[in-house]
C-alpha cells in the first residue's frame, strides 16, 4: 500500500471537471455531490448541467449522454468554465460527445469496462479509441469502474446488476481523492439519502470508498491535486440553483409585502422546479395550484391578485405564448401579477432542456394592442432571489404585471450564495384602498399622480364594490367607455405608468476603465461569460468597459447617456440580437451584436475574441 | 345560517348604476332580475360577493351587479374564479358564462373547476347560439342548425351540458329556464348553498339569433306537458294531471310512461343525493333536445370536500407541523458554511 502522505500534492487555482455518462448513469447526481463537497470546503464554484430532453434516451447512444460541468476555484469565478480540464467518460458515447471540448493536454478518465464492441458500435466508433492513438493528445486513465464497483460492493449483498449502478459513486470517490475533497459530506449524504434502502446505501458507500482507495493506491495518478478555498467575503454561504433562489425570492417577496403568496402553474421544463419548491413551503401560507393548463395557471393567479394576494405564474417560452391574452387582461385591469419565464431554446418545443435568451422581444411585445409591461432579468443563479423581490416590488407599487426572465442555464446552474440578512430586506408592502376616493364614491381608476397606479381595492372591503374588465375603461370611474379620446388617453397613461418606473431605478453600473472606448452591454445569464471575457481582455492590457442590465423595460434613465460615452458598443446575447434591436431603436446607437443559439451559454473566450477584434479594429 | 348582522337589502341595493345593454326582449334580463331579487334573500353581504365572467352576452352581467366583479376573457372565468375562490374562502364567487364561453373556448377550465370542486356557483346561460358575434352555431346547437357559419346546416354533434357536468365529477348539477323566475330563484338558491362547485344550466332565449329555441318546452301552455320537474324524494311525474311519469326499463334506460299504464309504484323516485352519478346521467339523456319532455331541477347534489378548503387544511397542518414560516431559517435550510 502506498503512503499517500508521501505523494506530492499539486496546488491549482481552479479546475473544470466534466462528468459525462449515460442519462441513467447518475451523472447529475455525481456532479452535484462533487459540487457540494467543494462548496463546503470553501471553493467558489459554478456549475452547468447538460442533459437530454428524453427521460431515458436509448442507453449507450449519443442522444442519451448526460453531462455536468463544475468549475471550482480558489478565487471568485463567473462561469462554469469554457473547456473542461478533466473529462470523466462513463461510456464510449459520453467520450465521443464530449472529447471534442477537451483541450490538448487535458485529463481523460474513462470507464474501460464499457468499451466493448456493442457499446462502441452504438456510439458510432468503428474501433476502440483506447489504444488507437486518437487520444494521444490527452493524459488518459483507463479505469475498469464497473468491475471494480461490483467487486467492492459484494459484501453489501446487492445483485450484480444493482451493484453496477453504484459505479457513479466509484467515479465520485476517485475524483474526491484526486482533488483532495473532503469525504465526510458525501458519506453522510449517502447515509441520509438512502436511509430507507440500506443495501443501496451500503453499496454506494463501498463504491465511493473503493474509488477513493483506488486513487490512493493505484499507480495511475502521479499527483493529487488541491484547489485551495477561495477568498470569498466573510459570511454564511449556501450553494443555490437559480430556480430555488427564485422560489425563495418569491417567498421573501410575499413576506416583505405582508401578503400571502399564490402560484398558479402548469409543469414545464425548465421551470417546474419552482413549482416543486414552492409547494413544499405551505407553512409560509403559500398556495400552489397545479392548473389544468398554462392559461388556467395565469388566470388563477390573476383571480388571486384581484383578491389581494401576491400572485405569480411560472413557465417557459411556450407557456408565455399561451398566457399572452391573460397578461393583456392584467395590463388592462392594472393588477399586480408576476410572470416568470425560464427561457429555453425555441421556437415551438425547440430545445426544452437547453438554454437561450430569446424571449426578450416576446416579453416586450408579445401581446395584441399597446400593452407595455415592466421586464426584469436575473443575471446569476443567486441573483434570481433579489430579482424576484424586485419584480414583486414593481408589480405591487405600480399595479402591473411584470415579466421576470431567467433561463435554463441559471435555473439549473448553481453557485455559492452569501445569505442575505432576512431582517435587513426592505419592506415592499403597499396599502389596499379602504375608503371612497371621489366625493363619497369609489373610483377604481382614479390614480396616484406620482406613480399613476390605480387603487387596489379587494373584495371584502365594504363600500368599494366595483367592476373591472377587459373592455376599455373611462379614466377615473372605470366604467366601460368606447369614447375615442378616452381610449387614446388611457393608452398613453398605461405607457406612461410603465415608462415612469425608470425615475426610481438606479443608474447603470458601469465597470469602466480609463481609456476604454468599447462598452460590452449584457443582460441575463451572459453576466458570467462577459465578466470573465472582460477580465481576460484586461489581463492582455487592452481597455474595455462593461455594464449589465437588470431592468429591460423601462431601461434605466441614464442608459442613453452611458452608451453615448463609448465609441463602440457590443451586445452578446443568446438570441439573434434582441436587446441589440431595442437599444438601436431606442437610442440610435450602432450597437454590434454577438449572438449564439446553440443551447449552450457563451464561452468567455468567444466574447473575449470578439472584444479583441473590436478594440484592435 | 343567516348572519343577523347582515344589513337588510333590496333588489335595488344589488343593482349597479350601469345601463343594462342587452337586446330588448333578451332572456338575460329575466335571469338578471332573478339574481338581483335572490341576493337580498341569501343573507350575504355585497362586499363579499364577486361575479366573474368570460366573454359573450351573458358575460356582461357582472357590470349590472352592485358587487365586486370581473369581466374577464373568453372561456377563462372558471380559471380566474378558481384563483379567487381558493385564496379567499370568505367570498361568494359566482361564475357567469354562456354555451360558447363555457363549453367551447373554455371547456377545459369548466371541467377542471367541476372535478376539483372549487367553491363556485356557475350559471351557464345556454341559448344554443353565438349572440355577441352575431349568430354562429354553438357547441349546444342542434345538428342541422342553419346559421351564418353553417349555411348548409351544422354537422356537429352538440354537447348536453348536464351530461358533461356529470361526467366531469360535478357535485351539484341543475337545470332551469328563463321563463320561470320562481324556479330560477329556487335553483340558484340551492346552487349558492352548495359547498363546492355548483353547476346550473339555464335555458335562455336569444330573441335575435335563435328565437323560440326552447318555446316547445318552456312556453306557458307547453310547460306542464313538456317540463319534468325533478324533486328529491318524489316520484318523477309531470303533465297537467301528473298523469305522466318516468320509469327505468329492464335495460336501465329511463323512459316516459303513463302512470296509469305502469302503476305508481313503478315510477322512479328521484334521488339527487345518490353517490353514483349513473342515474342522474340517464335522466340527463331523457330528452334529446329542448323539443320533447325535458327534466328540470336538481339532477345531482352530493357532498365532497371542496378544493379550497382541502388546500387550506394542508396549510394549517403544515403550520402545526413545522411552525409558521421563518425566512431566516429557510435561507439556511440547505448545507451552509461559514467563510
Amino acid at each position: 500500500m502506498t503512503d499517500t502522505t508521501a505523494r506530492p500534492i499539486k496546488e491549482l487555482d481552479h479546475v473544470v471537471i466534466r462528468f459525462a455518462g449515460d442519462s441513467g448513469d447518475g451523472m447529475q447526481l455525481t456532479g452535484d455531490r462533487f459540487t457540494s463537497a467543494s462548496a463546503v470546503f470553501g471553493n467558489d464554484l459554478s456549475t452547468m448541467p447538460d442533459f437530454p430532453a428524453e427521460i431515458r434516451a436509448p442507453a449507450g447512444t449519443l442522444a442519451g449522454v448526460s453531462a455536468f460541468q463544475v468549475n471550482i476555484s480558489d478565487h471568485d469565478i463567473l462561469t462554469p468554465g469554457d473547456e473542461p480540464d478533466v473529462l470523466v467518460a462513463m461510456n464510449p458515447a459520453a467520450l465521443k460527445a464530449n472529447v471534442g471540448d477537451l483541450p490538448r493536454g487535458g485529463t481523460l478518465i474513462v470507464n474501460s469496462d464499457t468499451f466493448d464492441e456493442r457499446s462502441l458500435t452504438k456510439a458510432g466508433y468503428a474501433a476502440s479509441p483506447l489504444g488507437d492513438g486518437s487520444l494521444d493528445a490527452f493524459t488518459v486513465y483507463e479505469v475498469p469502474m464497473t468491475s471494480l464497483t461490483i467487486e467492492a460492493t459484494k459484501e453489501a449483498g446487492a445483485k450484480p446488476r444493482d451493484a453496477e449502478r453504484s459505479k457513479n459513486f466509484f467515479a465520485l470517490g476517485l475524483l474526491t481523492w484526486m482533488y483532495t475533497r473532503p469525504e465526510e459530506p458525501t458519506l453522510q449524504w449517502i447515509t441520509e439519502r438512502f436511509a430507507s434502502k440500506p443495501v443501496v446505501a451500503a453499496s454506494n458507500t463501498l463504491a465511493f470508498k473503493a474509488g477513493h482507495a483506488f486513487g490512493e493506491t493505484a499507480e495511475l495518478f502521479s499527483n493529487a491535486y488541491e484547489v485551495r478555498p477561495a477568498d470569498l467575503a466573510p459570511g454564511e454561504y449556501t450553494s443555490i440553483t437559480g430556480n430555488v433562489a427564485l422560489a425563495w425570492g418569491l417567498i421573501a417577496a410575499a413576506h416583505l409585502a405582508k401578503l400571502p403568496l399564490f402560484l398558479g402553474s402548469y409543469p414545464i421544463t425548465p421551470a417546474s422546479d419552482i413549482l416543486h419548491e414552492l409547494s413544499k413551503h405551505k407553512n409560509f401560507g403559500v398556495r400552489t395550484l397545479q392548473a389544468e393548463d398554462e392559461i388556467a395557471g395565469v388566470g388563477a393567479a390573476l383571480g388571486a391578485a384581484f383578491g389581494g394576494q401576491l400572485a405569480c405564474t411560472t413557465t417557459s417560452g411556450p407557456g408565455v405564448d399561451l398566457k399572452a391574452e391573460t397578461i393583456g387582461l392584467a395590463i388592462s385591469l392594472e393588477l399586480p401579477l408576476l410572470i416568470i419565464d425560464i427561457q429555453r431554446g425555441g421556437p415551438s418545443t425547440g430545445l426544452p432542456t437547453k438554454t437561450e435568451q430569446s424571449d426578450l422581444l416576446l416579453a416586450m411585445y408579445g401581446r395584441h394592442g399597446e400593452s407595455p409591461l415592466p421586464i426584469v432579468a436575473a443575471k446569476t443563479p443567486s441573483h434570481c432571489f433579489e430579482t424576484a423581490i424586485e419584480a414583486a416590488r414593481i408589480a405591487l407599487k405600480y399595479r402591473t404585471p411584470v415579466i421576470l426572465l431567467s433561463d435554463g442555464y441559471l435555473a439549473n446552474g448553481s453557485e455559492p450564495w452569501k445569505l442575505p440578512n432576512a431582517e435587513e430586506l426592505a419592506d415592499i408592502s403597499v396599502p389596499f384602498a379602504t375608503e371612497p376616493n371621489h366625493e363619497g364614491e369609489f373610483w377604481p381608476y382614479l390614480r396616484d399622480p406620482e406613480t399613476l397606479a390605480r387603487p387596489w381595492a379587494i373584495p371584502g372591503t365594504p363600500g368599494l364594490e366595483h367592476r373591472v374588465g377587459g373592455i376599455e375603461k373611462a379614466e377615473g370611474t372605470g366604467n366601460i367607455s368606447y369614447d375615442p379620446a378616452n381610449h387614446e388617453a388611457m393608452t398613453h397613461i398605461r405607457a406612461a405608468k410603465v415608462a415612469g418606473i425608470a425615475k426610481e431605478l438606479p443608474g447603470v453600473e458601469v465597470d469602466h476603465e480609463d481609456g476604454a472606448d468599447l462598452l460590452v452591454l449584457g443582460w441575463g445569464s451572459t453576466y458570467g461569460a462577459i465578466g470573465a471575457a472582460v477580465r481576460r481582455v484586461r489581463a492582455r492590457g487592452q481597455k474595455v468597459a462593461s455594464a449589465h442590465l437588470v431592468h429591460l423595460n423601462p431601461f434605466p434613465l441614464d442608459l442613453g447617456e452611458v452608451l453615448s460615452r463609448y465609441r463602440q458598443v457590443l451586445i452578446p446575447e443568446m438570441n439573434l440580437g434582441q436587446l441589440s434591436r431595442l437599444i438601436r431603436a431606442e437610442f440610435l446607437v450602432d450597437a454590434k451584436s454577438l449572438t449564439k443559439v446553440q443551447g449552450q451559454p457563451f464561452r468567455a473566450s468567444e466574447i473575449e475574441n470578439k472584444i479583441l477584434e473590436m478594440v484592435s479594429a | 345560517m343567516t348572519d343577523v348582522s347582515v344589513p337588510v337589502t333590496t333588489k335595488k341595493d344589488w343593482s349597479s348604476d350601469q345601463e343594462v345593454r342587452w337586446c330588448p326582449g333578451c332572456g338575460d334580463y329575466s335571469i338578471l332580475t332573478a339574481v338581483q331579487m335572490l341576493m337580498p334573500e341569501l343573507g350575504v353581504r355585497r362586499e363579499n360577493t364577486v361575479f366573474v365572467s368570460g366573454i359573450g352576452c351573458a358575460a356582461r352581467l357582472p357590470y349590472y351587479m352592485n358587487t365586486y366583479g370581473m369581466h374577464g376573457i373568453h372561456g377563462r372565468a372558471p380559471a380566474i374564479a378558481t384563483g379567487l375562490a381558493v385564496t379567499r374562502p370568505d367570498l361568494d364567487v359566482w361564475v357567469i358564462t354562456g354555451d360558447g364561453d363555457a363549453l367551447s373556448i373554455g371547456g377545459n377550465h369548466l371541467i377542471h373547476a367541476l372535478r376539483r370542486n372549487v367553491n363556485l356557483t356557475i350559471l351557464l346561460f345556454n341559448n344554443q347560439i353565438y349572440g355577441l358575434t352575431k349568430g354562429q352555431y354553438s357547441p349546444t346547437s342542434e345538428v342541422g342548425k342553419v346559421t351564418k357559419s353553417t349555411p348548409f346546416g351544422s354537422v356537429d354533434t352538440p354537447f348536453n351540458p348536464i351530461s358533461l357536468a356529470l361526467g366531469a365529477e360535478a357535485t351539484f348539477v341543475a337545470r332551469t329556464h328563463d321563463m320561470d323566475r320562481k324556479h330560477m330563484m329556487e335553483t340558484f338558491r340551492r346552487a349558492h348553498a352548495h359547498k363546492g362547485a355548483a353547476f346550473v344550466e339555464i335555458y335562455q332565449n336569444c330573441n335575435v339569433f335563435n328565437d323560440g329555441a326552447f318555446e316547445q318546452i318552456t312556453g306557458r301552455e307547453n310547460r306542464a306537458s313538456q317540463l319534468i320537474p325533478l324533486v328529491h324524494g318524489e316520484p318523477i311525474r309531470f303533465g297537467a294531471e301528473q298523469e305522466m311519469g318516468v320509469r327505468l326499463d329492464g335495460q336501465g334506460r329511463a323512459q316516459i310512461v303513463r302512470v296509469a299504464d305502469v302503476g305508481e309504484e313503478h315510477i322512479l323516485v328521484h334521488d339527487e343525493a345518490r353517490e353514483e352519478p349513473g342515474l342522474a346521467f340517464t335522466l340527463s339523456r331523457l330528452a334529446r333536445g329542448p323539443h320533447e319532455p325535458t327534466p328540470i331541477g336538481v339532477f345531482r347534489a352530493v357532498e365532497r370536500p371542496d378544493y379550497g378548503a382541502a388546500l387550506q387544511q394542508q396549510l394549517v397542518e403544515a403550520q402545526e407541523r413545522k411552525g409558521p414560516g421563518d425566512l431566516k431559517a429557510l435561507l439556511s435550510s440547505g448545507a451552509t458554511w461559514q467563510v
